[in-house]
C-alpha cells in the first residue's frame, strides 16, 4: 500500500501543470540543501576543538549540551517557517477500502523522513566520532547520539502539532512566536532554568542508558496525538467542508479614487481579507516592520551600510514580495472568467500595481522611526522605496506571467495546511540582493550618498517610464494567456 | 451574429473539434447536444477565446475572438462554477459584474430584482460568500450574472444540470424570454434533450466533434433526437 501511496505522488509531482518551474525550483532548493548540509558538516567537525577554545575550562561535551535547549527552540521557529508539512488529496481514498489508519500513518511516516531531521546529523556525527577518538566512552556517545536523534523526531512532529493547530488561527505565526519567545524569557530570567534541566537531563540519558525511555515515551506520546488529530481529519464533514463564514460587509468607496481600476481594487482588497492564506500575507507586514531591529541596534552593523539598503527593500518591501509573487495565481479560482469578461489585462495589471506601490508607501511611512538609529538608515529606506515602486514591482509582475500554479483559495482538501514552504523565500532573494549588491558597489567605490542616488536613480527611470514597461507586461501576459487559463484549470 | 468556419481542434493528434462552417443568426436560441466528449465545451471554449483553435476561426458579430477583445462588451457567458468568485457575497459578484460591463448599482438593483422568484429566496440578502453556497444555487447566480449589461450574445454550459426541477422550468421560461422577446442570440448546450428541445428554435447535435445533425425544432424533433442517441436510427 506504501508503495501504492508513494506512486500516486511521484505521479502528482511529475504530472502536474507546472512541473517544468517546480523542477527548477527543486534543483535550486537541493543546492540549498547542500550548503546547508555543508555548514553542519564543518560545524559537527570544528564544534569539540572551538568549545575548547572559547571555553577551556569546561568539558565540550557538557558544554554543548547546555546549548540543546538553544537549538530546540530555534529548529521550532525554522521548522515552522520552512518545513512544508506533506500534503495528501485524501478525498477520493476515502470511499474506497483503505484502511484510514494506513493513510494517517502513511503521512506521518513521511513527514519523519523530512530533510529537516536529517540535517543535524550531519553536525552529530561528526561531534560524536570526534568524542570517541578523544576517549570519551563509546556507549555514551551513542546513546548520546541517539537521543539528538529521538529530540529531533519529538520536534518534528512537535511542528506538526503547532502547525496543524495554528493553521486555523488568524495570526498563524504568532503561536509559534509566543511559544518560544516565553520559553526563551522563562529560561532567561532564570524563572526555569530549562536549559539546565535539558542539558543534565540529556546528560543523564548518555550516562544511563534506560533513561531514554522517557524521550522515546514523549515522541510516542506525540505520534500518537498527531495520528489523533489527522485521524479526526479524515472526514468529509469535519474538514473537507469549510464552516460558512459570516461576511463582513465593508464598501471600499475609497477605492473610486483611482479610476477604472477601482472595481479591481476592491476585488483584491477583498481577496486579502477573506482568504486566510493572502491574509497572512497581510499580518507578516508587521514582523517585517520589525525585522530591522535585529540589525540596527547591534552595533556591529553601525558601519555595514549596505545592510541598510538590504534591509529597506526587505522592510518597505515584504508586502510586494509576499502578495505579488502570487500574480495572477491569485485569481486563479476564477481566471476563466476574468478572461471572457470585458476586461482589459492593462487595469487589471495596474491594479496589482497600484496596491503594491500603497503598499510599499505605506510600509516607508511605518519605517520612518527607525531615523533614531540614524539619518543614513532613513535616506536608505527611501531609496529602497523608490526602487522597489520603480524595480521590483516590473520585475514581480513579469515573473507573474510565468506562474502556472494554481491557488486553492477555498482550501477544502485535508492536510492542505499551504503554510510558507522554503520556496516562497528564495523568489525573494534576487529582489533584495540585487539592490543591495548595486547599492554596495556604489558604496564601497565612491560614498554612501553615490549608492543612495544610484539606487532612487534606477527607481525614477522605472517609474518615468511606467507606461511603456506595463505595456510590455501586457503584452507578455497576453502571449501566456492560453497557457495560464489551461494550467489553472487543473488542480496541480 | 455568430459564424464558424473551417474551425478544428487538435490536441496532439487527437482532433476533437472540427466544424467546417456553422452559421448562427441574430436572436436564435440555439441548443448544442452530444454525448461526453462530441466537443461541446471545446466549441464554447473556442468561441470565448479561451483556447487556441488549430485551424479556422470564430467570427462573432463580424469581430474575429481569436485577434480582437471587441466581442467581449456584448458577450456573456457562463461555462462552470470556476466563473464565480468564491469570496464575493452574490450581491458583490453582480455588482462587480455589472461594473465590468459599465453598468452602476442602481442597474444591477433593477435587474436582478426580476430575478427574485428564479432565487427563490436563497441567493440575495444571505450574508454568506459564493463559495459557501449549494452547487445549485452556485449555479442559479452564475447564470444571472451572465445576463447583467444587456448582452447580446449569451452563451451557457449545461444550464439544467444541478438544478431543482421548479427552477429548470422557470429558468426555460427566462431563456424563451430572451430570444423572443429581447432579440438576445442566446447559445446552450445540454444532454437533456426535453429541456434543449422546448427552449431552442435550432439544434445540432456533435459527435466526436463533427456536426452530424442541424435541425430546426418541430414536434418530432425530440422524438428523432432520442432515436439518434439509442441508435435506433433509420437511414
Amino acid at each position: 500500500m506504501i508503495k501504492r501511496f508513494l506512486d500516486l505522488e511521484w505521479k502528482q509531482f511529475t504530472r502536474s501543470a507546472s512541473f517544468g518551474k517546480s523542477l527548477v525550483l527543486k534543483i535550486l532548493m537541493l543546492f540549498f540543501a547542500l550548503y546547508f548540509v555543508a555548514m553542519f558538516l564543518i560545524m559537527g567537525i570544528a564544534m569539540y576543538p572551538m568549545l575548547k577554545k572559547v571555553f577551556p575550562e569546561s568539558d565540550p561535551f557538557v558544554m554543548f549540551n547546555s546549548f540543546i535547549f538553544f537549538w530546540v527552540l530555534g529548529d521550532l521557529v525554522v521548522r515552522f517557517f520552512f518545513q512544508k508539512l506533506p500534503v495528501m488529496s485524501v478525498k477520493p481514498l476515502l470511499t474506497l477500502p483503505i484502511k484510514r489508519k494506513k493513510v494517517v500513518n502513511f503521512v506521518l511516516g513521511k513527514s519523519a523522513l523530512s530533510f529537516f531531521n536529517f540535517l543535524p546529523l550531519f553536525a552529530i556525527i561528526p561531534f560524536g566520532v570526534t568524542l570517541i577518538v578523544k576517549d570519551y566512552n563509546v556507549s555514551t556517545v551513542l546513546v548520546w547520539m541517539l537521543t539528538i536523534i529521538i529530540i529531533t523526531q519529538i520536534n518534528n512532529f512537535l511542528n506538526f502539532i503547532i502547525e496543524s493547530l495554528s493553521a486555523k488561527t488568524e495570526l498563524s505565526f504568532l503561536p509559534i512566536i509566543l511559544l518560544a519567545g516565553s520559553l526563551f524569557a522563562l529560561n532567561h530570567f532564570q524563572i526555569i532554568s530549562i536549559a539546565e534541566t535539558l542539558s543534565n537531563g540529556v546528560q543523564a540519558i548518555a550516562n544511563n542508558p534506560l533513561f531514554l525511555i522517557v524521550p522515546i515515551l514523549i515522541w510516542i506520546g506525540l505520534y500518537l496525538y498527531n495520528f489523533k488529530i489527522l485521524r479526526n481529519k479524515l472526514f468529509l464533514d469535519s474538514s473537507l467542508k469549510t464552516k460558512t463564514q459570516e461576511v463582513n460587509v465593508s464598501n471600499l468607496e475609497w477605492t473610486k479614487k483611482f479610476g477604472d481600476i477601482a472595481p479591481f481594487m476592491q476585488l483584491d482588497l477583498k481577496l486579502l481579507w477573506r482568504n486566510k492564506r493572502p491574509k497572512s500575507s497581510v499580518w507578516m507586514l508587521f514582523l517585517g516592520l520589525l525585522y530591522g531591529l535585529f540589525f540596527y541596534p547591534n552595533p556591529i552593523y553601525q558601519d555595514k551600510e549596505f545592510l541598510f539598503a538590504f534591509v529597506g527593500i526587505f522592510v518597505t518591501g515584504i508586502f510586494l514580495i509576499n502578495f505579488g509573487q502570487f500574480i495572477p495565481a491569485w485569481d486563479s479560482g476564477y481566471y476563466k472568467m476574468l478572461m471572457s469578461q470585458n476586461i482589459k489585462y492593462k487595469q487589471y495589471l495596474k491594479s496589482k500595481y497600484t496596491l503594491m506601490t500603497l503598499s510599499v508607501i505605506i510600509l516607508f511611512v511605518l519605517s520612518i522611526p527607525y531615523v533614531y538609529f540614524g539619518w543614513k538608515i532613513l535616506l536608505a529606506h527611501f531609496a529602497a522605496a523608490i526602487y522597489n515602486i520603480g524595480v521590483n514591482t516590473y520585475v514581480i509582475l513579469l515573473g507573474g506571467s510565468f506562474n502556472r500554479k494554481k491557488i486553492d483559495l477555498n482550501q477544502r482538501a485535508a492536510f492542505n495546511f499551504q503554510g510558507t514552504g522554503a520556496v516562497q523565500w528564495i523568489i525573494g532573494i534576487p529582489l533584495m540582493l540585487l539592490p543591495m549588491g548595486i547599492f554596495a558597489i556604489f558604496n564601497f567605490t565612491f560614498h554612501f550618498e553615490i549608492g543612495i542616488l544610484a539606487l532612487i536613480l534606477l527607481g525614477v527611470i522605472g517609474i518615468v517610464f511606467h507606461q511603456k514597461i506595463m505595456k510590455l507586461i501586457t503584452k507578455k501576459y497576453l502571449d501566456s494567456k492560453y497557457k495560464m487559463i489551461d494550467a489553472f484549470d487543473h488542480d496541480n | 451574429m455568430i459564424t464558424t468556419t473551417n474551425l478544428s481542434k487538435k490536441y496532439n493528434t487527437s482532433q476533437v473539434l472540427n466544424i467546417e462552417s456553422l452559421n448562427i443568426p441574430k436572436g436564435q436560441s440555439f441548443g448544442l447536444v452530444g454525448n461526453n466528449g462530441a466537443g461541446k465545451t471545446t466549441y464554447f471554449s473556442l468561441l470565448l477565446d479561451l483556447i487556441q483553435p488549430t485551424t479556422g476561426h470564430i467570427k462573432n458579430n463580424d469581430i474575429q475572438v481569436n485577434l480582437s477583445e471587441d466581442w467581449k462588451p456584448f458577450t456573456s457567458s457562463f461555462i462552470d462554477e470556476s466563473f464565480l468568485i468564491g469570496y464575493l457575497t452574490a450581491e458583490e459578484y453582480f455588482y462587480f459584474i455589472g461594473e465590468l460591463r459599465g453598468q452602476n448599482k442602481a442597474d444591477v438593483d433593477a435587474l436582478v430584482s426580476n430575478f427574485e422568484d428564479f432565487f427563490h429566496g436563497e441567493i440575495l440578502g444571505q450574508k454568506k460568500y459564493l463559495r459557501d453556497l449549494s452547487k445549485g444555487n452556485q449555479k442559479k447566480a452564475g447564470i444571472v450574472a451572465a445576463l447583467i449589461g444587456n448582452p447580446e450574445v449569451i452563451i451557457l454550459d449545461e444550464p439544467f444540470a444541478n438544478l431543482d426541477p421548479t427552477t429548470q422550468i422557470k429558468l426555460k421560461q427566462i431563456v424563451k424570454d430572451l430570444a423572443q422577446k429581447q432579440g438576445v442570440t442566446v447559445l446552450i448546450s445540454s444532454h437533456d434533450l426535453m429541456h434543449v428541445t422546448d427552449v431552442c428554435e435550432r439544434i445540432v447535435v456533435l459527435e466526436k466533434g463533427e456536426i452530424v445533425k442541424d435541425l430546426v425544432t418541430s414536434q418530432e424533433t425530440l422524438k428523432e433526437l432520442e432515436a439518434h442517441f439509442a441508435g435506433i436510427e433509420k437511414i
